[in-house]
C-alpha cells in the first residue's frame, strides 16, 4: 500500500510539471510551479526528510511563487493579435514534449540495474539541526553571505522598477 | 586563522552598512585595504597555518585549509580585486552606486576566498554560488541594456552548470558517506561501482567546463565579458571564471578523482579545441573586449592542456599559467577600459594610432600582448614553455606541436590587435585624446611591472614559489 | 539497502529523469524569459528530489536534509536576482521575448 501512494504522487508531480510547461498563460505556469512544489513536499515527507520538506513548502511554494507572480504582474502583456499568433506557434513547438516523455518512460522501464550499496555507517548524527549547526558551520556562514548578496541584489535591481 | 580571510571582510561589510553618509565615501578605500591585507596574509605563516582554536573562539573554527595552489589563487584574487577597484572610479559615478559596488566587491571577495579554501565539496558549491550571484549583480549594476542581456545569459548557463554539479554530488553521496574531500577520496578508492563513479565524474566535469567557459560550453562568455562595465570585466576575466571553473577542476582532480587515461584525453581534447578555436575566433573580432574574451577562452584551453599531463611539471606549469593569465589579461582589460574611457568606444575599426596619444596605455598593452603570446623574457614565455615541455615529456608529441601552433595564432591576433588600435596613423577624430587618468594608468603600470619582474626573476621564483607548490 | 528502499528506488529515478527532461525542454524551447526561469526552477527541483532520494537510500537523512536546506536558500537568492534582471530587461525592450536578446552578436 505504501508503495502505491508514492507512485501516485510521483505521477501527479510529473503531470503538474508538464502542465506548468505547456500551459499558455504565464500566471498559470507560476501556479503550476507552486503545485509541483507541493507534490515534491509530500514526496520528501515520504522519504523521511520532514525538515527539508517544510522548508521546501514554505520557501519554494511560497516565496518563489510570490516572486514569480510579482514579476509577471510587473511586466505588461503583449497586444491581442500577437498573443493569438504566439499561442499558435507555441503549440507547434511544445507538443513534442509528452511524446518524448512517454518514450523515455518506456525505454527506461526496461532497464534494470542491480547493485548493492554497502555504506560504512559509523555513529552518524540523526538530527539535521545538529548536523547543520555543529558539523557544517561553513554552510551556515555561506548562507548568511548569500542572503546579504540577495539583499544587495534586490535593493539594486528592484529599486527603479518600483519608482516607475 | 584562515577564516579571517572571510570573517574580516564580513565584519567590514556589516560595519559599512551602519555608517553615515560621510563614512560611505570611504567604502572604496576599505575594500582596497582588505585586498592589501589579503596579499599580506598569503605570505604570513601565522595566518596560513590553521591551528585549531580553543575555548570561546572555537565557534569560529571552520574547516578551511590552504596549500600552494590555494595560496596562489588567493594572491590572484587579491590583485584583481585591487586593480578592479582602482579602475572603477571613472566608470561608476553615482555615490550610492559606488557604495553598492564596494559592498558587492566584498561579497565577491568572500565568495572566491571561500571557494579556494574549503575542503568539502558541498561547501565549495555554497561559496561558488555566492561568487556567481555577486558577479551577476555586478554585471547588471548600472542596468543598461547590454549588461542586463549578458548577465541573463551568464545566469542561465551558470545555473545549468550548477544543476550538473549538484547531480554529480548526489551520485557521489550514494557511494561516500560524507561530503568532505578526504572522505570521498577514501570511498572512491574502495568502491566497486565503477559505472556510477564514471557517470559522476563525467557530469561533474561537464558542469565545471561550463563554468570555466571552455569551447563547447562557452556561449555566454563573450557576451558577458564584452557587455559588463569595465571594472567588472576585469574582475570576471581575471579571476571569476578561472576560480570557479579551472581551480575547482584542478582541485577535484588532484584531491578526489586522480588522473586516469580517459580523464587525460578529455582534458587534452577540450584544451586543444579551446586553444585553437578560441584563437581563430579572436582573429575575426571587431570589438575590443570580445577579442579579449575569446583570447581568454584560448588561454584557459592552454591551462587545461598543461594540467592534463598529470606530471608535476605539467601541473606546476598550469598553475603558473593561471597566475600569468590573471596578470596579463587584467592588464589588457585595464587598457581596454582606458581606451573606452578616453575615446568612448570599443570598436577597433574606428581607432588607430592611439599609442602616440596614450603612451602608458600603449606600452603596457604591448607588454601584456607579448606576454600572452609567449615572447621571452616576459612571464608568459616561461609558463607556455613549461606547458609544451611537460606535454613533450609525457609523450604526447602531437598535442605539444598543436600547442605551439596555438601560441603562434595567439601572437598573430595580438599583433593584429596592437596594430589596429595603438599603432599606425592617428585616426581622424582622435586628436583630442589624452592619456587616461591616474586610476587607469597606475594599475596598468603595476601589472606591467609584475609581468616583467616575474619574467626576469623567473629562475629565483621557480625555486621558491612554484616548486614548493607542487612538491609540498 | 532494505528491500523496501530497493523497490522504491527505480520508480523515483524514472520520475526524476522525467522531471529533468521537462525542465531542460522548457529551458531550451521557450521564447519567453520568465518561462526560462520556470524551466530552471524545475531542474533545481529535480536535483533536490534526487538528493533526498539518495539520503533515503543511504540512510543519511540528517546530512541530506541540511544540504537541501542550504540548497533551497541558495536557489531562492539566484531566482530573486534573475527576476530582477528580467524586470530590467523588460523595461528596456518592453517585451519578454528571448529572440530580442540579439544585441550582442559577434
Amino acid at each position: 500500500m505504501a508503495l502505491n501512494i508514492d507512485i501516485v504522487v510521483l505521477f501527479l508531480m510529473a503531470l503538474s510539471a508538464l502542465w506548468t510547461v505547456m500551459t499558455r498563460s504565464l500566471l498559470r505556469s507560476a501556479i503550476g510551479l507552486a503545485l509541483t512544489s507541493a507534490m515534491l513536499t509530500i514526496l520528501m515527507f515520504r522519504l523521511h526528510a520532514p525538515l527539508a520538506a517544510v522548508f521546501e513548502l514554505s520557501v519554494c511554494s511560497g516565496l518563489i511563487s510570490v516572486v514569480f507572480i510579482a514579476t509577471i504582474s510587473l511586466t505588461q502583456p503583449m497586444s491581442q493579435e500577437k498573443v493569438l499568433q504566439h499561442m499558435r506557434d507555441r503549440l507547434e513547438r511544445f507538443w513534442y514534449l509528452p511524446i518524448l516523455l512517454i518514450l523515455t518512460g518506456i525505454v527506461l522501464s526496461f532497464l534494470n540495474f542491480k547493485f548493492n550499496l554497502i555504506l560504512p555507517v559509523p555513529e552518524i548524527e540523526k538530527d539535521p539541526r545538529i548536523v547543520l549547526w555543529n558539523q557544517r558551520p561553513l554552510d551556515l556562514l555561506g548562507q548568511i553571505i548569500m542572503l546579504l548578496t540577495g539583499a544587495f541584489g534586490i535593493v539594486i535591481l528592484f529599486r527603479e522598477a518600483k519608482k516607475k | 586563522m584562515l577564516s579571517l580571510l572571510i570573517l574580516i571582510p564580513l565584519a567590514f561589510l556589516l560595519l559599512m552598512n551602519f555608517l553615515t553618509l560621510k563614512g560611505r565615501r570611504l567604502a572604496f578605500a576599505v575594500v582596497m585595504a582588505l585586498s592589501f591585507f589579503q596579499i599580506y596574509a598569503v605570505f604570513c605563516p601565522a595566518i596560513m597555518a590553521n591551528r585549531p582554536l580553543h575555548g570561546l573562539a572555537s565557534v569560529f573554527d571552520f574547516m578551511l585549509a590552504v596549500d600552494g595552489l590555494s595560496r596562489i589563487m588567493l594572491l590572484c584574487i587579491a590583485i584583481v580585486i585591487f586593480v578592479a577597484l582602482l579602475v572603477a572610479a571613472p566608470f561608476v559615478k553615482e555615490e550610492d552606486k559606488r557604495f553598492y559596488f564596494a559592498g558587492l566587491m566584498i561579497l565577491e571577495l568572500m565568495g572566491l576566498n571561500g571557494v579556494v579554501m574549503v575542503r568539502d565539496i558541498f561547501s565549495m558549491y555554497v561559496f561558488w554560488e555566492v561568487a556567481a550571484a555577486a558577479s551577476f549583480i555586478l554585471i547588471a549594476l548600472q542596468k543598461k541594456r547590454d549588461p542586463l542581456e549578458g548577465a541573463f545569459k551568464y545566469l542561465i548557463f551558470s545555473s545549468v552548470a550548477t544543476v550538473f554539479v549538484l547531480s554529480a554530488i548526489a551520485i557521489i553521496l550514494l557511494i561516500s558517506g560524507d561530503t568532505s574531500f578526504a572522505a570521498i577520496r577514501e570511498a572512491l578508492r574502495v568502491s566497486p561501482h565503477s559505472f556510477l563513479i564514471t557517470l559522476a565524474v563525467g557530469i561533474f566535469l561537464a558542469g565545471l567546463f561550463m563554468k570555466a567557459g571552455v569551447m563547447p560550453f562557452h556561449g555566454y562568455l563573450p557576451d558577458a565579458y564584452a557587455s559588463a562595465p569595465a571594472p567588472v570585466s576585469i574582475l570576471l576575466a581575471g579571476v571569476v571564471t578561472k576560480t570557479l571553473g579551472v581551480y575547482t577542476a584542478m582541485r577535484i582532480v588532484i584531491d578526489i578523482f586522480g588522473f586516469s587515461a580517459s580523464l587525460q584525453s578529455i582534458l587534452f581534447c577540450i584544451g586543444l579545441i579551446s586553444a585553437i578555436f578560441g584563437a581563430l575566433a579572436a582573429m575575426g573580432q571587431k570589438d575590443l573586449k570580445r577579442l579579449l574574451a575569446y583570447s581568454s577562452i584560448s588561454q584557459v584551453g592552454y591551462i587545461f592542456l598543461g594540467f592534463g599531463c598529470g606530471t608535476p611539471l605539467g601541473i606546476a606549469a598550469a598553475i603558473f599559467h593561471i597566475f600569468n593569465h590573471t596578470v596579463f589579461k587584467s592588464l589588457l582589460f585595464v587598457n581596454a577600459a582606458a581606451v573606452e574611457d578616453r575615446t568612448g568606444s570599443l570598436d577597433m575599426g574606428r581607432m588607430s594610432g592611439l599609442a602616440s596619444k596614450m603612451p602608458v596605455t600603449g606600452t603596457t598593452s604591448v607588454l601584456a600582448s607579448l606576454s600572452a603570446s609567449g615572447v621571452p623574457p616576459l612571464a608568459g614565455f616561461w609558463s607556455k614553455l613549461f606547458i609544451v615541455l611537460a606535454l613533450w615529456q609525457c609523450g604526447h608529441y602531437g598535442v605539444a606541436v598543436t600547442a605551439v601552433m596555438a601560441s603562434l595564432l595567439t601572437l598573430a591576433y595580438m599583433l593584429l590587435f596592437q596594430r589596429s588600435v595603438f599603432f599606425g596613423t592617428l585616426e581622424k577624430g582622435l586628436e583630442g585624446v589624452v592619456e587616461a587618468g591616474f586610476g587607469l594608468t597606475l594599475p596598468a603600470v603595476i601589472l606591467a611591472v609584475l609581468i616583467v619582474g616575474v619574467g626576469i626573476f623567473f629562475p629565483y621564483l621557480v625555486r621558491t614559489v612554484i616548486f614548493p607548490v607542487v612538491y609540498p | 539497502m532494505s528491500a523496501q528502499a530497493l523497490t522504491l528506488f527505480w520508480p523515483f529515478c524514472l520520475f526524476i529523469v522525467i522531471l529533468f527532461i521537462i525542465g531542460f525542454y522548457c529551458l531550451l524551447v521557450t521564447f519567453n524569459l520568465i518561462r526560462a526561469l520556470i524551466g530552471l526552477e524545475l531542474l533545481i527541483k529535480a536535483v533536490t528530489l534526487l538528493l533526498v532520494l539518495v539520503g533515503y537510500v543511504t540512510q543519511h537523512e540528517a546530512l541530506i536534509q541540511s544540504l537541501v536546506i542550504t540548497l533551497i536558500v541558495m536557489e531562492v537568492v539566484i531566482i530573486a536576482v534573475a527576476a530582477g534582471i528580467v524586470l530590467g530587461l523588460h523595461q528596456h525592450n518592453k517585451s519578454l521575448d528571448v529572440r530580442q536578446l540579439r544585441n550582442l552578436k559577434g
